[in-house]
């Protein structure tokens, strides 16, 4: 491996975009959560509904004013770092990055003054408006970078102009391209589900602690139904995912897999080691031909392995192989918590049952993980290739020298590292010391029409 | 080919009107930053902060339009400039980052913390103006660019005396900005101090201007040509049909030394903002008709027609309702700050 511009370019695209990936997937659900509450609150008049708004909306700034920082740096990467892959596809995704911006940051940035400065200057109805107004723009901007990033990924509607550059031959099918829908679905549930797993371990903290218990209990059982429910959804929206993945990048499911060889039957690989040199899995536990079904084959259809592409065409297989397991993993333990708590509720256990409580806060980053380790395995697995099938990565970097990407790159591992521990710090002790609420505990910790005298006597 | 034209034409403008928006707009935020250290104490650096914290982030998107909108229109541009500016656009990221996180995490630090991102607001403020500056005097030299339509130079290129010239002009203008908004929207004792500061800062920023304006002239021949002046004489007929544009400057920066006095208290960052355009349409005279200064014009770096007119259809309803939502929001937040500014 040499250390040259590409690789170093490499890893800061890696680990900009791995920092940055974070707070949207977070502020995504967290939006929408809030229009929710606000929604509630003006809907029922419950003060409950109030004070969880006034809490998130707090750790909600933070999340977004990072989210921001991070992803303006993003809009000015690709020229820096991957000048020759902009100018050869800027003509094609360029427009959709543009329309981004001007359907959704401005949206963003703008009603999010109001959203948070505004409490006391508006009516409570544009208030709510503006809450929802945020909360839509982080889906459309979920939307068009999805679309640009799933062209990258399952690229057409697109041609070669003289030059050698790529132009557009039809709009429609550049965004809505084959694998834009399910990716798109993909990654906001992962964010509604990454915002369920904070808000349900930051109310299951509370709940230990004793701490605003009414607010506490009304949002466990928000989060708890969205995982129940969403859960499910979610990961028959990733095989989707899979098997449009399958068609079109057939190299990166084979690596995902950890299928070496081109077969009929293909295992699922459970756990192993996959050793590039060898082309086989060592340590390997697998279950034989349930890989091809549950990538939709039949007993007798031909799933390419590894072996079907040249090595020089191949992901880096460990990665991919490795990030794949861990998001799975994270999806299954969502689910199982999702399950316990569903039937903790209906037995009327979900506000006493201490042991649930402590897994919610084990689980709590488990979205992140998921949504870290799927972003890993759908880019990693799209190498060597910026766009899949038609433009390699390495003809893509800027003709830069090492040392000022070296530069940056160290410059942003130290201020990641400063900002990113401070914004976590202060969510942190946010959480730690739970929403303001209107009333004194614990004399008045019942929530209303919530069964919980027992939990109380208890406590 | 006459319709493509002019459509990256139409794009060289809209992307030139957004870049002056932020310049006018995150102009004074930033400018507010650059003053921090200035402030009598925290409840003053309070009061400035509460005067641009709902709308910085609204003012910053311009920013990211004219970076993702330079990409989308003229990628071949795009490709050339980022690259031969790498280091300073870096720079600029990395202060927005600071200066941005601190917004919210001064409320939130304590004690030694508050007093990091109090310094971080500043330094990053400042960083970021500076960075822009280098960037800028990187853009109006020029860059060297290969047959490839790549860069082809070195990466401290844009290191000379005229963009470090240009860096220090941009801090006393975004400071001057950020003094007339402090007019605007304070009152008391930070009111007059900004009255002052506004006073001080026409003196510099007309000193910075003119002498920008003079090492402009000889960057490149064809500039001073532009302006009909050569070493040895003057083109009258074509310098006085430009010569507006100094004049103009000058009155205004006369005008805000004065001390502007009486209502509204709007009208001395309505001059500062005057000022910039009056510099911007001076630097576009000079430059035209070039999108990377002598090397490329809008109709060699756009992208193809059929996506500068896909991106027209989304842009021509879009940035009027933009500017409306944005008016509306400062029109929201028009009063003054109160000393008690409630965060929240």
């Amino acid at each position: 491996m040499e250390w040259d511009a590409l690789l170093l370019s490499r890893l800061q695209f890696a680990f900009t975009i791995g920092w940055h990936i974070i707070f949207p997937s977070f502020t995504i659900g967290l939006a929408s959560f809030l229009a929710v509450l606000e929604g509630l609150w003006l809907f029922t008049k419950k003060p409950i509904y109030k004070n969880l708004y006034l809490f998130w909306v707090k750790i909600f700034a933070i999340s977004f004013g990072m989210g921001v920082v991070s992803g303006v740096v993003m809009s000015y990467q690709f020229g820096t770092n991957w000048s020759v892959f902009s100018e050869h596809v800027g003509s094609v995704i360029g427009p959709l990055l543009a329309y981004e911006v001007l359907t959704a940051f401005f949206l963003e940035a703008s009603f999010l003054g109001i959203m948070l400065f505004g409490w006391k200057r508006v009516g409570p109805g544009l208030h709510f408006f503006s809450t929802c107004m945020v909360a839509i723009g982080t889906l459309i901007s979920a939307f068009w970078i999805l679309a640009a990033n799933s062209w990258m990924q399952t690229p057409q509607g697109f041609a070669f102009a003289e030059d050698g550059t790529m132009v557009a031959t039809n709009f429609a099918e550049v965004i809505f391209n084959p694998s834009m829908p399910s990716r798109l679905a993909h990654m906001v549930l992962a964010a509604f589900l990454t915002t369920a797993m904070v808000v349900a371990g930051a109310s299951a903290f509370a709940l230990l602690s004793k701490k605003a218990l009414a607010e506490s209990r009304v949002a466990l059982r928000m989060a708890v139904l969205m995982m129940a429910l969403v859960t499910p959804v979610q990961i028959m929206v990733g095989h989707e995912s899979g098997v449009v993945a399958g068609e079109h990048q057939p190299a990166k499911v084979a690596a995902l897999e950890g299928w070496w060889t081109t077969r009929t039957q293909q295992p699922t690989v459970l756990i192993g080691w996959p050793d590039e040199e060898a082309e086989r899995n060592h340590f390997e536990l697998s279950m034989p031909g349930l890989g091809s079904a549950v990538n939709n084959a039949g007993p007798d259809d031909v799933l390419p392995g590894l072996d079907s592409f040249a090595p020089e065409d191949r992901p880096p297989v460990w990665i991919v192989f490795w990030a794949f397991r861990v998001m799975v993993a994270m999806g299954v333990a969502m689910l199982a918590l999702g399950v316990w708590g569903a039937g903790a509720w209906a037995l009327k256990r979900l506000d006493t049952s201490r042991w649930y409580h402590r897994a919610l806060v084990l689980a709590a980053p488990s979205g992140f993980v998921a949504v870290l380790a799927g972003w890993i395995t759908a880019e990693v697995g799209r190498q060597p290739f910026v766009v899949y099938g038609v433009m390699r990565t390495a003809d893509a970097v800027s003709p830069v020298s090492a040392a000022s990407v070296a530069t940056s790159l160290l410059f942003f591992i130290v201020t990641y590292a400063i900002v990113f521990s401070a914004g976590a710090l202060y969510i942190l002790r946010l959480m730690g010391k739970g929403p303001d609420t209107d009333e004194a505990p614990p004399t008045s910790d019942q929530p209303p029409g919530s069964p919980i005298a027992a939990g109380v006597k208890e406590a | 080919m006459v319709f493509g034209a002019e459509l990256s034409m139409i794009w060289a403008v809209l992307i030139a009107v957004a870049v002056f928006l932020y310049v006018a707009l995150d102009g004074f935020d930033l400018g507010v930053g650059i003053l921090f250290p200035f402030a009598k104490d925290t409840r003053e650096r309070d009061q400035m902060q509460s005067a641009i914290a709902p709308v910085w982030d609204g003012n910053e998107t311009w920013l990211v339009l004219g970076g993702g909108g330079l990409f989308a229109a003229f990628p071949k541009a795009y490709a050339a400039l980022m690259p031969a500016l790498y280091l300073p656009i870096y720079l600029m990221l990395l202060a927005l980052i600071f200066r941005g996180v601190a917004f919210e995490f001064r409320h939130h630090g304590r004690g030694a913390g508050k007093k990091w991102w109090t310094f971080a607001f500043s330094a990053g403020s400042i960083v970021a103006a500076v960075a822009q500056g280098l960037v800028l005097g990187g853009f109006i030299q020029g860059v060297s660019i290969g047959a490839d339509g790549q860069f082809a130079g070195g990466a401290l290129d844009w290191l000379t005396p005229f963009s470090l010239l240009v860096a220090a002009s941009l801090v006393a203008g975004y400071a001057l900005l950020g003094a007339c908004w402090m007019v605007f929207k304070t009152r008391g004792e930070l009111y007059e101090r900004a009255r002052n500061w506004v006073k001080q800062l026409a003196v510099l920023t007309a000193l910075a201007m003119g002498a920008v304006s003079l090492a402009t002239l000889g960057v490149d021949p064809r500039v001073t040509a532009r302006w009909g002046l050569t070493m040895t004489s003057v083109d009258w007929p074509v310098f006085a049909k430009l010569a507006p544009l100094p004049l103009i400057a000058g009155a205004v920066c006369f005008a805000l030394w004065r001390r502007w006095k009486g209502e509204p208290l709007i009208a001395p960052y309505l001059l500062a903002v005057g000022l910039f355009a009056v510099g911007y349409i001076g630097l576009a005279v000079s430059l035209f008709p070039y999108i990377v200064p002598f090397a490329m014009t809008p109709a060699d770096a756009a992208a193809a027609d059929n996506a500068l007119e896909f991106m027209l259809w989304g842009a021509a309803p879009m940035l009027p309702l933009i500017l409306a939502y944005t008016a509306y929001v400062y029109w929201t937040f028009r009063a003054k700050v109160d000393d008690d500014a409630a965060y929240h």
